[in-house]
């Protein structure tokens, strides 16, 4: 009976694999509660009725990152613990005695379904069968992006060499690319870039003609090898722009570092070899450190808060500065297209993470198209998931080796500087808060098929026709994610403060497990239950 | 009307200089004679012509050339070339003009001598070449006064210098040569109460059903017993004629002062205590305390809780420390030193302090709301005058539970309630008399501060906007307005009673800064309006306008009493605990054990932020630390590096009012056709607005950006001596990566 009442609901072909009474959850903030555990494919699930309101633990087990079993002394003489850490900024702790017969099993069946890739096993969003009004998979069509844009025109041909991903197996089935550049050309570019990731266009400004392009860095080796076909495309680049005989190139690494890849057979763009081009880095740091900067934010947020050291660790984990040092980049970036109508290179190493962040920020500042929900999920299908962000290797889905130096919280934090956009500018986003934290839910929750796989190559065979895709699920709902002070701000470009003074953490985020932190009513982006809560005042308006 | 000269405008640079000032040569602005607007009773001191104003310290130096002014009220930059008027800013200030800076507005002057910045104090030997001034509304003027005659420049230094730095007479303050000057305006109807009469106390008393147990007390009329203390305040019934006169012996400490009553018959009471070094000798403490707590203790008052906020709280030393680093962080000179304060802004802002203090003042508060609201325990709160932190905390804990002090008249009632005739010395602690920095300490500010940490955590609950509480800050430095110029209403009537005799033709009437359309016409009054505030539902209409204090309360909190409370049982413990104290040490000793305050506290606030938020009942402020933050609008409104063009809460603001505009276009639109007339030119509703380009500072700073760029960081990248390692480990993934 009890466990009835506590038993877990069910996604359409989700299963339960274990269930086990009496497991207690040690949460911080409210003790341990104890209830019936239910392990599926999909969800690790806690609830008790012994609560009232009775309480609900509901987690993907995409979150989880690492499991590890504790004995715990205290607890007695027949206690067993898990110590459950999510990459979603919390860590679960779950004890249950231990004669218990399940106790192997649910151990067992969290390791085996929490990490289903180490152990042969399907990621669970090719098991789910939810139906939806929409199909999010056909959201994205490049070539209705690209006409959106005015493509192809006289200088920008809409390239189909690498249908085949022999070109790039990182990059999109569909290029754009300047008119006059031969494929045999862009094969020996292709040869000079790291993993073949040439020059393609990312955004080209609908009066200037300035472009964003975004590559990967070029393979310069230390002795300065040049490669003519590569000098001749980003001349061609610049030509294509007949408002400016400039071309700038923002390598997103630090001016040292790019220098010492030589040795390691990348670099960056030897000035002597591109006349006309200015080479600017904009000192942004690699995955590693991001990744470091998030694991000490954890520490400081979770589970509880030193309110009076506070502003001393905020700023000794340094995220707000990486975000400040991302939309400072992304600004300049702008700013040259729209100020300086001046086309622009953007690269890192591989073009995958940096360029991701700041290309795709840039085309935000840039395109009022890209701050409605469509245009945003356009965004992240263009520039994040067919341009090859590796969302597999650096999230780690259904991968027990949480260690793994690949993961990095890349695409978070470029969630994170939207949504420091969308503060700064309240009413430009056609999107809420919650958009913003649903997509950041289901990076990790491996219930759609969005953010699964590194790259288009990988994803072409299976994931349209075998799993939901994100915005399937989002766009059936739209009002819950639609921001009700939205003005939709056209040909506006938006250049948020990268001020410390501005830049604030994301509370609603990265301490929302916390309940002292609940959301609450904030103009702009507060529920907008609450904001709407405030809307009857209008019905005083005298009719 | 101000003259446009007066710098009513911001203004595009009319002139703009992009080579160094004194690389021109000035023509004599002939035949441009600019004067300066003159308030009734304003006199002219000194000035100095062709004085270059940057525009922004940017090292452009770009800026106009104009006359630099120092009046008995000001001192005023009025450019050459006024701007041609087609960019009326909405939100103007009548008394004083973008370059305009009170004379007790000016906060720091320093002199540029050979690209050397000194701070400017008494008499000068030698005058600098650039002058800048700080004002405690974070303008920040730069004046170049090269192109100066020397015999200009040294008047109008050493006057800037004297007028605003030295000490003044309280007679000499503009104050009064303006009232004895300006014709005496109607007295414009003001629904704030002043409480300086019986009455206005005694209803106070009944709005808050405090007249059961309290009452209005006149014994103080010709200030008999208290310089102090107001003319009229409420203490517990009979608690005057159950002490004995002693108590009149000691100015007014001692007496339990009622500030507010709880909807539950709670009181929260203040009371000024004996100075430190006589409490143990004073033989007629322990027999005076007794009477007190006999009196309050006896029924109806039931349980009081004392707090010493002296102990509980930073000393106003520490107030005053911490503001004055805090408001050094946003007295910005030019885009550099903005950058450079950027990149340290956490160490910065946490070495001021001055959040911490905020969120210890709302903690405070929110511990004495909890006792007042859960505990039904009257708290009496006690501080040496009962005049500084008395003030924040009572004040805050009314705005947390009397929704009717979150309303405009509501929260100007109280300011006159707590702070004017409470006896706030806003003379000293602003020193506006410039006498002694001893006691200078921004209490009103940590306060107005307070409140706009719960204005931003629940914008709908509060009738005024944020841009009224930094204009009420502003205001602090207006000698024009009585209301925070006096140190007690003593010391007001006094002066002004003296005053009235020599100026025997017309009755002397000082004006109050409550009446807003002293500064602001109706169409900028009305940005200090809240258009998000969730108005009570139901707006009785009728009752509304005869009735200001029937402003019911509701219920704050759901009374799911399922816990017994712990009075009855508590009561007897308390008091015997009480009297040994009494008898026995000071009284600062008696501040409840912190221990079982703090679960209490706990457990009351977790439970009250799990429910939805009445924005009519009780609000409590969310203290963690990511919640407490800068007051960007105050502090950052003439930085134009902090400006977000298009963004920021107008941008909501904006969007909300032109929804109301279009549903009463619509009904306008209904209306007519109903009426079968045609309807007139649609466009007649006029789009004021343009938030695309208003700038998220707005109403301040309108213009003070000239282009339309952004604003990039120009320092350069903190090191990351931690990070070094990591930071270097990439370029081995991309060799690794880079060979297969």
């Amino acid at each position: 009976k009890l466990a009835q009442m506590e038993e877990a609901p069910l996604y359409p072909g989700e299963s339960i694999k274990v269930i086990a009474k009496d497991v207690m959850y040690i949460c911080p903030f409210m003790g341990a509660i104890s209830g019936t555990l239910t392990v599926t494919d999909y969800r690790l699930y806690i609830k008790s009725i012994e609560r009232d309101p009775p309480f609900v633990l509901d987690v993907p087990l995409g979150v989880i990152s690492r499991v590890e079993k504790i004995v715990a002394q205290s607890h007695g003489d027949n206690s067993f613990g898990i110590e459950i850490v999510c990459k979603d900024m919390r860590n679960l702790r779950l004890a249950y005695k231990q004669e218990e017969q399940s106790r192997l099993e649910i151990f067992e069946n969290l390791i085996t379904r929490a990490f289903p890739v180490s152990n042969g096993l399907p990621l669970f969003a090719f098991s789910y069968k939810e139906k939806f009004p929409v199909n999010g998979w056909q959201v994205y069509d490049p070539m209705a992006e690209y006409k959106r844009q005015g493509l192809p025109n006289e200088s920008w041909k809409i390239s189909r060499i690498n249908s085949t991903f022999e070109l790039c197996d990182t990059y999109p089935a569909i290029l754009v690319v300047p008119t006059s550049v031969k494929d045999d050309d862009l094969s020996k570019v292709a040869a000079f870039r790291t993993k073949g990731r040439v020059p393609v266009l990312s955004w080209i400004h609908p009066e200037s003609q300035a472009t964003i392009t975004r590559c990967s860095q070029p393979l310069v080796e230390p002795n300065d090898k040049h490669c003519s076909e590569d000098e001749k495309y980003l001349q061609t680049i610049m030509d294509a722009n007949a408002q400016s005989h400039m071309l700038i190139i923002f390598d997103a690494r630090q001016n040292s570092v790019a220098v010492t890849n030589k040795v390691k057979g990348g670099g960056c763009e030897n000035k002597s070899s591109y006349p006309n081009v200015e080479l600017v880095f904009l000192d942004i740091h690699n995955i590693n450190v991001m990744r470091e900067s998030l694991r000490k934010l954890k520490e400081i947020v979770y589970p509880t808060i030193d309110e009076d050291r506070w502003l001393a660790n905020i700023d000794s984990t340094h995220w707000l500065e990486y975000i400040k040092m991302l939309l400072t980049g992304a600004v300049r970036i702008a700013d040259k297209i729209e100020s300086g109508k001046t086309s622009v290179v953007v690269h890192c190493g591989d073009g995958w993470d940096r360029t991701a962040q700041l290309t795709s920020l840039a085309m935000l500042m840039l395109d009022s198209y890209y701050r409605t929900i469509k245009g945003f999920e356009i965004l992240i299908e263009k520039e994040w998931i067919s341009f090859g962000h590796q969302f597999a290797v650096r999230v780690g889905h259904g991968d027990d080796d949480h260690a793994d130096a690949e993961r990095s919280p890349i695409f978070l934090q470029f969630i994170d500087c939207v949504w420091q956009m969308t503060r700064q500018f309240p009413a430009a986003f056609e999107f809420n808060e919650l958009f913003l934290v649903t997509i950041l839910d289901h990076l990790y929750s491996c219930l759609f098929g969005t953010f699964l796989f590194n790259c288009e190559q990988e994803r072409v065979k299976q994931i349209s026709t075998k799993t939901v895709s994100l915005w399937s699920y989002v766009n059936s709902q739209l009002d819950d994610f639609t921001n009700p002070f939205y003005v939709n701000y056209e040909h506006h470009v938006l250049y948020p403060v990268a001020s410390l003074n501005y830049l604030e953490l994301w509370v609603n985020y990265y301490v929302r497990w916390n309940p002292r932190m609940r959301p609450q009513v904030r103009v702009g982006a507060g529920s907008d239950d609450d904001l709407l809560r405030s809307l009857p005042a209008l019905q005083s308006v005298n009719l | 009307m101000l003259s446009k000269a007066a710098g009513g405008r911001p203004a595009k640079p009319s002139f703009v200089s992009y080579v160094s000032p004194e690389e021109i040569h000035i023509r004599e602005p002939a035949g441009k004679e600019v004067n300066p607007y003159l308030l009734p009773g304003e006199l002219l001191l000194c000035e100095a012509s062709t004085v270059f104003k940057y525009v922004q310290e940017d090292g452009s130096n770009r800026g106009t050339y104009g006359k630099l002014v120092c009046t008995n009220f000001k001192v005023a930059f009025l450019g050459y070339e006024s701007a041609s008027d087609d960019n009326e800013p909405q939100f103007k200030n009548k008394v004083i003009g973008e370059s305009d800076i009170t004379l007790h507005c000016i906060d720091q002057i320093y002199g540029v001598y050979d690209e050397k910045k000194k701070s400017l104090y008494g008499q000068l030997k030698k005058y600098p070449e650039k002058l800048i001034i700080y004002s405690k509304d974070f303008r920040v003027f730069h004046f170049c006064l090269r192109c100066t005659k020397e015999e200009e420049v040294k008047r109008i230094v050493s006057g800037i210098v004297h007028h605003s730095q030295t000490p003044k007479l309280l007679k000499r303050l503009f104050l009064f040569s303006y009232a004895s000057a300006a014709p005496n305006s109607p007295d414009a109807k003001n629904r704030t109460v002043m409480f300086d009469t019986f009455k206005d106390w005694h209803e106070e008393l009944e709005r808050t059903k405090g007249n059961v147990k309290y009452e209005v007390v006149s014994v103080n009329e010709g200030y008999r017993v208290s310089e102090k203390l107001p003319l009229y305040f409420v203490v517990p019934k009979s608690f005057l004629k159950s002490v004995t006169e002693s108590i009149l012996v000691h100015q007014g400490r001692g007496i339990p002062i009622w500030c507010w009553s709880c909807h539950n018959g709670a009181a929260l009471l203040k009371m000024s205590a004996f100075p430190k070094e006589q409490d143990d000798s004073a033989l007629q403490m322990p027999k005076l305390l007794d009477g007190i707590y006999k009196t309050i203790h006896a029924p109806p008052y039931e349980v009081l809780k004392m707090d010493d906020l002296s102990s509980s709280l930073p000393s106003l030393q520490d107030i005053q420390t911490a503001y004055t680093r805090f408001k050094q962080l946003f007295l910005i000179d030019n885009s550099i030193h903005f950058w450079d304060t950027d990149v340290k802004w956490f160490s910065l802002l946490e070495s001021t302090n001055w959040l911490e203090i905020i969120r210890r003042c709302l903690k405070k508060s929110v511990e004495v709301v909890e006792q007042l609201e859960r505990q039904t325990t009257n708290v009496l709160l006690i501080e040496e005058n009962a005049s500084d932190l008395c003030c924040v905390i009572s004040s805050l804990v009314q705005v947390m539970m009397d929704s009717y002090c979150r309303t405009k008249f509501g929260f100007q009632s109280l300011i006159q309630k707590e702070w004017v005739i409470g006896g706030h010395s806003f003379l000293d602690r602003c020193n506006h008399l410039r006498k002694s920095d001893k006691e200078e300490a921004p209490v009103f500010l940590l306060f107005l501060d307070c409140v706009w940490q719960l204005v931003q955590q629940y914008p709908p609950a509060f009738e005024f906007t944020e841009t009224y509480l930094t204009v009420l800050s502003d205001s602090l430095y207006i000698p024009i307005f009585s209301t925070f110029f006096f140190n007690s209403q003593h010391q007001k009537d006094t002066i002004v009673s003296g005053e009235s005799h020599n100026a025997q033709s017309s009755p002397f009437r000082l004006l109050t800064v409550w009446d807003w359309s002293v500064q602001f016409e109706p169409k900028a009054q009305a940005l200090l309006n809240n258009p998000l505030y969730a108005e009570k539902p139901k707006p009785d209409k009728s009752q509304r306008k005869t009735t200001r204090f029937k402003h019911h309360r509701q219920l704050s909190l759901p009374l799911t009493q399922t816990k017994s409370s712990p009075k009855r049982g508590f009561f007897r413990e308390e008091t015997d605990h009480l009297i040994k104290n009494i008898l026995g040490k000071r009284i600062s000793k008696l501040i409840n054990s912190s221990e079982e305050l703090h679960s209490n506290f706990r457990e009351f606030y977790d439970s009250w932020h799990c429910k939805p938020v009445d924005f009519h009942g009780l609000l409590l402020p969310h203290i963690e630390g990511p919640e407490i933050k800068v007051w960007t609008q105050r502090y950052l409104r003439w930085i134009p590096e902090a400006q977000l063009l298009g963004g920021g809460t107008v941008a909501i603001a904006t969007k909300f009012l032109d929804v109301m505009e279009e549903v009463q276009k619509l009904q306008k639109q209904m209306d007519e056709e109903h009426s079968q007339t045609a309807p007139e030119d649609a466009d007649a509703v006029p789009t004021l607005r343009n938030s695309a380009r208003l700038s998220s500072l707005f109403p301040f700073a309108l213009l003070q950006r000239h282009s339309l760029k952004p604003v990039l960081p120009t320092s350069t990248w903190k090191d990351l001596e931690d990070e070094e390692d990591l930071a270097k480990r990439d370029d081995e993934f991309v060799e690794l990566s880079g060979a297969d």
